[in-house]
């Protein structure tokens, strides 16, 4: 049995333990609003550009741009997006696990499919499976703005659009709740289904439908994979809140075990006290 | 008078929102002017300015990467990137317009060449619309 000094220890590391994580969890909670607030604030961009990609689209049906044109596919992009750190429960590896079990359902050969990963947790996976990353992103602010994110974004878009691979798909956290996140697929090249939404005005175009499609298109597939981005971190923030939630509360439940059997250690060696000094003295007799 | 209702967003949300009698911005074909009324129209913006008329003032707000699509009662612009002069850091759009001018100075490669001029370009916009010259 331990002695007594070795479960006060116990109790007192577990106790410095619970203090971080309870820290962490507040840290969280408070970037998790943050990151609802970013989200909340894309929304219309992405409405207004969904929109008038759809009305362009829906409106002029001879308008065909090579990013709207599905092509045989030769190679296919993963872009994957997981944090830089752990301490986020299921955050990773649900969405390696989904990434895995899709590349082995579609691919037998390394050479069909490359990485573009987003996140550090990622990148080291992937490394370690030894596929092909040919674009990898870390150290991505906890509330990225869209220039923060530019570079990834306009590599993932312009590869597609240079022919080093013919889809893409992407991989991230779909933020439900605080205490639910949900790992979605979400193919964004080549750009073939773009439904039209409400009121569809039919708009004149200066220069032309066509020019401003090549315009247009890039930034739509930008900003698809921007809102990915915020409702990934957004959903990190929440995982990671739950997690150092349930580790405070596993914590604060061991202390209270511990603190029991301290107690009956400490009990059992005063009544051996007692008896000692009781059998001392009778023997004296 | 009449007026039209001007919205700008970017992805990292809404810039300026607010009625005005007459909006100009700079498209890539050249400079449009849209009035109350006009017919709907869409058209991709270039790295500029883009002046909001009101009554007896104007604004001014420096965009860039983006398009313009006109309803006849409401203009919406949809930016990377948009800031009221008032938003403008002076200091880092002179920052990043030195950085462009020394990699333009360094002439590179082909890439960099075209990149550090837009960057220049972006830079020189956020100064000028700071100081109110267009």
């Amino acid at each position: 049995m331990a002695s007594l000094r070795d479960i006060k220890t116990r109790i007192t590391s577990t106790k410095k333990t619970s203090q971080i994580t309870k820290a962490m969890q507040m840290v969280s909670a408070s970037k998790l609003n943050k990151a609802e607030v970013n989200a909340k604030a894309f929304v219309p961009y992405m409405e207004k550009i969904q929109d008038v990609v759809a009305s362009i689209a829906a409106g002029s049906n001879d308008v065909s741009n090579p990013m709207m044109m599905a092509r045989p596919v030769k190679k296919t992009a993963y872009l994957v997006i997981t944090s830089d750190r752990g301490l986020v429960g299921g955050y990773n590896s649900n969405i390696l696990r989904t990434v895995m079990s899709r590349i082995n359902e579609r691919h037998t050969s390394n050479d069909e499919f490359v990485i573009l990963s987003v996140g550090r947790k990622g990148r080291d996976f992937f490394a370690k499976k030894g596929f092909n990353i040919i674009e990898s992103s870390i150290g991505l602010p906890d509330h990225p703005t869209f220039a923060d994110i530019k570079e990834i974004t306009r590599k993932a878009v312009g590869m597609f659009a240079e022919g080093s691979y013919d889809e893409v798909y992407m991989y991230y956290n779909h933020y439900v709740s605080a205490i639910a996140q949900e790992v979605t697929e979400k193919k964004v090249l080549p750009l073939t289904d773009i439904q039209a939404t409400g009121s569809t005005a039919s708009y004149e175009f200066d220069p032309s439908a066509e020019a401003i499609l090549e315009v247009l298109l890039p930034q739509y597939a930008e900003s698809l994979i921007f809102g990915a981005l915020l409702d990934g971190k957004a959903s990190e923030h929440a995982a990671s809140m739950t997690a150092m939630k349930s580790a405070t509360d596993n914590a604060s439940e061991l202390i209270g075990d511990l603190t029991l059997v301290y107690n009956r250690a400490r009990q059992a060696a005063i009544t051996q006290e007692i008896t000692e000094i009781v059998g001392g003295a009778a023997a004296q007799e | 008078m009449k007026t039209i209702s001007v919205n700008i967003v970017t992805p990292d949300g809404p810039v300026y929102d607010s009625d005005v009698s007459m909006v100009i911005a700079v498209t890539a074909t050249g400079e449009m002017g849209v009035l109350p009324g006009h017919i709907p129209t869409v058209a991709p913006l270039g790295i500029g300015a883009v002046r909001l008329k009101k009554e007896n003032s104007t604004e001014l707000v420096a965009v860039s990467g983006g398009f313009l699509e006109i309803r006849p009662e409401k203009v919406t612009i949809l930016a990377q990137s948009a800031e009221s002069a008032t938003e403008i850091d002076l200091a880092r759009a002179q920052e990043s317009a030195k950085r462009a001018e020394a990699l333009l100075h360094a002439r590179k490669d082909e890439i960099d060449y075209k990149r550090a001029e837009l960057a220049l370009k972006r830079a020189m916009n956020r100064i000028n619309v700071y100081e109110g010259n267009i």
